[in-house]
Formats: structure tokens, sequence, C-alpha cells
């Protein structure tokens, strides 16, 4: 779009919305109240009514914020391949989130229950500022902005979304970690009362995932609290999640309470679970099979035919010199 | 105490409503747009739960008769098979068809490579080969290789609920559910536990209950 920079790490214009788009927070905040979007804060506010009353009939408080947001024109943009954005709907009924049900649908049914204000975020382990955040301290620095990012499930389909959020180096760079800081790990909240799912040991809670520092100061790696220009709705990780666009969903980890710097690698969720299935780096490899279905193509959300997948995610050009001399056999 | 024909039309009619059924939901809910945002996993996900189910259905005719006497529900027992063939023609077609679209390399690299898949191929390859010998004819024609040759249904079950197992990713309670059905409908069919069944009927004529004494041309026995 308008600002257009080279070299291998750049993020490609499209990937960036232009500079009437950018939001630092206070502004986002204010704007959504003036053109009346209360509602992306009302779901948390009336599940806290809802609890305070007592009554058992929370579906009723489940004003999921229901469309984009009005301040940029969500139609016309597209990915830097030119791809066009999925569906607000299909980025919002079609989760993975097991913390609210294995089904796809089931964490837009059942994740009102999650009450992403008042949050707050542990930052700890080797970083020189360890503390911990009330959600809005957090974000108060930074300046939101909005990418439009692949998403490539590790069960072979795909999305288009445009995320709002901002780099991760951005508060790495705040905590000052140490010499010794070599991975990073972030951990999903635990609590089986706003995450009925937890309640079933389908998966070991709390929900890990991990990077490694070079991974993690990535310029495409992003810290994200909405989509579509909203706030994150609860099925899509709110009010904080990672977005590693040239790694598999799951490494994507939803409603995060802490970030902790490390010096071994960590040990992420789905590779204890089933370790010869998914693996620690887990970058979207066409050439790499999953045991039981093959990664080659991928289903896009919205099309019929399938698709090729693309290595890297279609990121290759800006993330692939990171693992240089790196067997691809272990990176899936 | 037999059906009478018109009963028999009744309950035939009935078993043909109720197995097309899912399929009617399912293409109402296509066709309204109850599916998800990927319709094409939601059909194969349907459409194989509905073969487990109207397999599972099919292997508890023999041991519910043998339970309650009523050796009538067995005219049932191949229709719901053939059903259970339907769906599983209906889920094997999903995948070839809107999932792959013809890839026919990628299918057959599938097939050879997935256990997966190569289980769940060879539960409907089992299945077809019942299906096509399940008329009148063949069983004349096979006589008693047609009993064991339909034995292979207990296979087509069991390799289908591996096949539903493997399918999971991590929760894998419905699988588990259908194994366990099947296990007990299998186990059902031991002597032993057949035994006992027919013990229970016996304790259950002496107090008095009425039972059907069943009609003596036995069907067949799978």
């Amino acid at each position: 779009m308008l600002i257009r920079k080279h070299g291998t790490h750049d993020i490609r214009s499209s990937e960036i919305t232009p500079e009437s788009v950018f939001v630092n927070r206070r502004t986002f905040l204010e704007r959504s109240t003036k053109i009346g979007l209360a509602a992306a804060f009302a779901p948390g506010v009336l599940a806290a009514c809802d609890r305070s009353a007592n009554t058992a009939n929370a579906a009723s408080s489940v004003p999921v914020p229901g469309e984009p947001s009005q301040d940029v024109d969500w139609s016309r943009m597209r990915s830097e391949l030119g791809e066009e954005l999925n569906s607000y709907e299909a980025v919002t009924t079609y989760n993975n989130f097991y913390e609210f049900g294995t089904g796809k649908e089931d964490p837009a049914r059942n994740a009102h229950t999650l009450e992403p204000r008042p949050w707050s975020i542990a930052v700890e382990g080797e970083v020189a500022k360890p503390a911990v955040y009330d959600l809005e301290d957090f974000l108060s620095p930074v300046r939101l902005e909005d990418r439009v990012y692949r998403l490539r499930c590790v069960e072979a389909w795909s999305m288009v979304i445009p995320w709002r959020g901002f780099a991760l180096a951005d508060l790495i760079r705040r905590v000052e970690p140490t010499g010794n800081a070599r991975f990073v790990e972030f951990t999903t909240l635990n609590d089986p009362e706003q995450m009925p799912g937890q309640r079933r040991n389908v998966l070991p809670w709390p929900y890990v995932e991990g990077l490694r520092m070079d991974e993690a100061n990535h310029p495409l790696t992003m810290l994200v609290t909405g989509v579509y220009g909203r706030e994150l709705p609860n099925q899509n990780g709110a009010p904080l999640r990672l977005i590693v666009p040239w790694k598999y969903g799951f490494k994507g980890v939803k409603s995060i309470v802490k970030i902790r710097f490390v010096r071994d690698m960590p040990a992420t969720t789905w590779a204890i679970v089933a370790p010869d299935e998914y693996g620690f780096y887990a970058n979207v490899n066409p050439e790499v099979d999953h045991p039981r279905w093959s990664q080659a193509t991928e289903r896009r959300i919205g099309e019929f035919r399938r698709r090729e997948t693309l290595p890297f995610n279609g990121y290759g050009n800006q993330v692939a010199s990171m693992y240089a001399g790196m067997d691809p056999r272990t990176l899936y | 105490m037999a059906l009478s024909r018109k009963q028999r039309v009744v309950a035939k009619t009935v078993v043909w409503i109720a197995a097309l059924t899912p399929a009617a939901l399912l293409a109402w809910d296509f066709w309204r747009g109850n599916l998800s945002v990927n319709p094409i996993e939601d059909i194969t996900n349907r459409t194989g739960w509905w073969t487990l189910t109207l397999l599972s259905v099919t292997l508890a005719i023999t041991p519910v008769r043998r339970l309650t006497g009523r050796h009538d529900i067995v005219r049932f027992r191949r229709l719901i098979g053939l059903f259970a063939f339907f769906y599983g023609t209906l889920h094997l077609l999903t995948y070839i068809v809107l999932d792959r679209y013809f890839a026919f390399g990628t299918l057959l690299e599938d097939i050879a490579e997935r256990p997966f898949i190569t289980v769940g191929f060879a539960t409907w390859l089992i299945l077809l080969s019942l299906a096509l010998t399940s008329t009148r004819g063949w069983i004349r024609r096979l006589g008693k290789k047609w009993r064991r040759l339909h034995r292979g249904v207990y296979v087509a079950a069991v390799l289908g609920t591996i096949h539903f197992y493997w399918g999971v990713k991590a929760d894998t309670r419905e699988p588990l559910w259908f194994m366990g059905i099947v296990a007990v409908l299998l186990l059902a069919r031991l002597p032993a536990v057949r035994r006992m069944a027919g013990s229970v009927r016996a304790r259950r004529r002496s107090a008095g209950e009425r039972v059907s004494a069943g009609r003596r041309s036995e069907p067949l026995t799978p």
C-alpha cells in the first residue's frame, strides 16, 4: 500500500496498513466508542453482571461483536500475494480452541464464559524487568497495526486474516531479556471456571507454546489483540494471543497470561501430546507430511479446490534464513 | 408372533425413513448454510459417524434378537447393513470428490502410506463386498461360504472404529464410545455369553413372561 521497503527481513508493504489506520490504543478506544463499537467491550461487562446476578443463563449474555469495524474498508484489503480476506464470520466461528471444546464451532458457542477484563500478564524468567502487568498497562506503550496474514492450520485448512496487534519484538525490547534467554514460553489461562473445556484432560492444561529468541524477535511475529479492527472475540484468544504466520496455527497460543524467557527449549503442549506429529518448530512445510495426512495441499476456507501449501506458508523469503543449516525434517 | 405382511411393510418403511433421515438432514443443513464454514469437513464427519452407527445397529440385531426372542427383527438386518454401506460410500465419495477432487495420485498415496486412510478404505472394501453379495442369488450361490464372507462385517466394524480413532487429533471420546459398543456387540456373540443370555431368557420364560417361542426357520447367523 503506502509504505514500501525492501530487503529480506522487510514486511511486505501490503501487510501493513496505511498510516491513517494505525491507531494507538487510546485513540482506538476513543474511536471505538465514538462509532458505537462499545459492543466490542460488552462481553466482559455483561459477563461480570451475569456473575454478580448469579444467573445460570450465561448464554443470554453473548453479544459477540458480529461484524468488522467500520474504520477500514476490509473488502479491499488483500494479502501481499493478492489473496482476499476470509470473512469475519469464518474467522470467528471456525476455531480450534480446545479450552472451549474440541469441535470447530464450540469456541464460538462456549467462549462467552471467558472474562478478558480485567486481565494480567506475567513477564518472568531471564529478563531484567520481570513484572506482572495489567493488560491496559501492558498495551499502553504499543502502537497497534493491522496486518493481513495467512493462517495455515496443521489440519490442512487455511484462512487469510487481518489481525490487529504489534510486533512481539517491541515487547521483548521493553522487558530486556538477559543473555541467558534463548527461548520464550507462552502460557494460556488455566481456569476451568472460565474455560469449560479444561474440565476434561483432552490436553495437558494449561496450553503452552514457545519460540526461539530469533523467531520471537522476527518482525513478522505478532502479539495480537484484535481482528478485523475489533477487539479479539473470546473464541479467537482474547485478550492477547500470539501469531507466527510461517508456522502451523497451533503455535498461536491464545488468551496468554504468562510470557517467560528461558534457557532451554520449552516443552510445548502438542509436542508433549504427540511428539512424532507435532514438533517444536512446526514451520509450515509441504514436504514434511503429518503422519496421518499430507501437508502438500490445503483447503482455503471458502474455496472448493485445494491449494498448494507454500513453504513457510509463503513467508520463506523473510524467515528461511533463520533455519539455515538445520535439518528441515526436524522442523515439522 | 411373526409380523403380518402389512406390519412388515410398515416396519420396512419406517426403517427406510429413519435411515435416510440423517442424509436428508445433512442435505438440508448444507442447503440452508447451517454447516460450518468448512462444510466438506462436516459432511465427511457426519457420513462417517452414520456409517459406524448403522454398522453398530446391524451388529446389534443378532444379540437383541437372542435376548428378546424377537426373531423377526432379523428381516431388517440386511437393509440396515446396506444403509451402513450407503453412508460409507457417501463418506468415501466426499473424500474423493469434494475433498480431493479426483486427485487420484494423492488419493493412492494416501491409501498406501497413511494407515488411517488405508484402514478406512479397507473398511469400505469389505462393506462393498458384503453389499454386492447380499442378494438372494449370491446367498444361494455361495452357500456356506456366504456365512464366512459375511463375518467380514465384524472386521469392518473394528477397522471402522480404528479409522475413526486414528482420525481424531486429541478428543478420542467418540471413537472410544464406538469401540466400546462394537466390543460389547462382538462379545455378545461368544458362546459363553450366549449361554448366559439363554439362561436369562429361560428364567424369564419360567417366570411366566410371555416370550416369543421364536420361529423355527432360524435365519442366518452373523
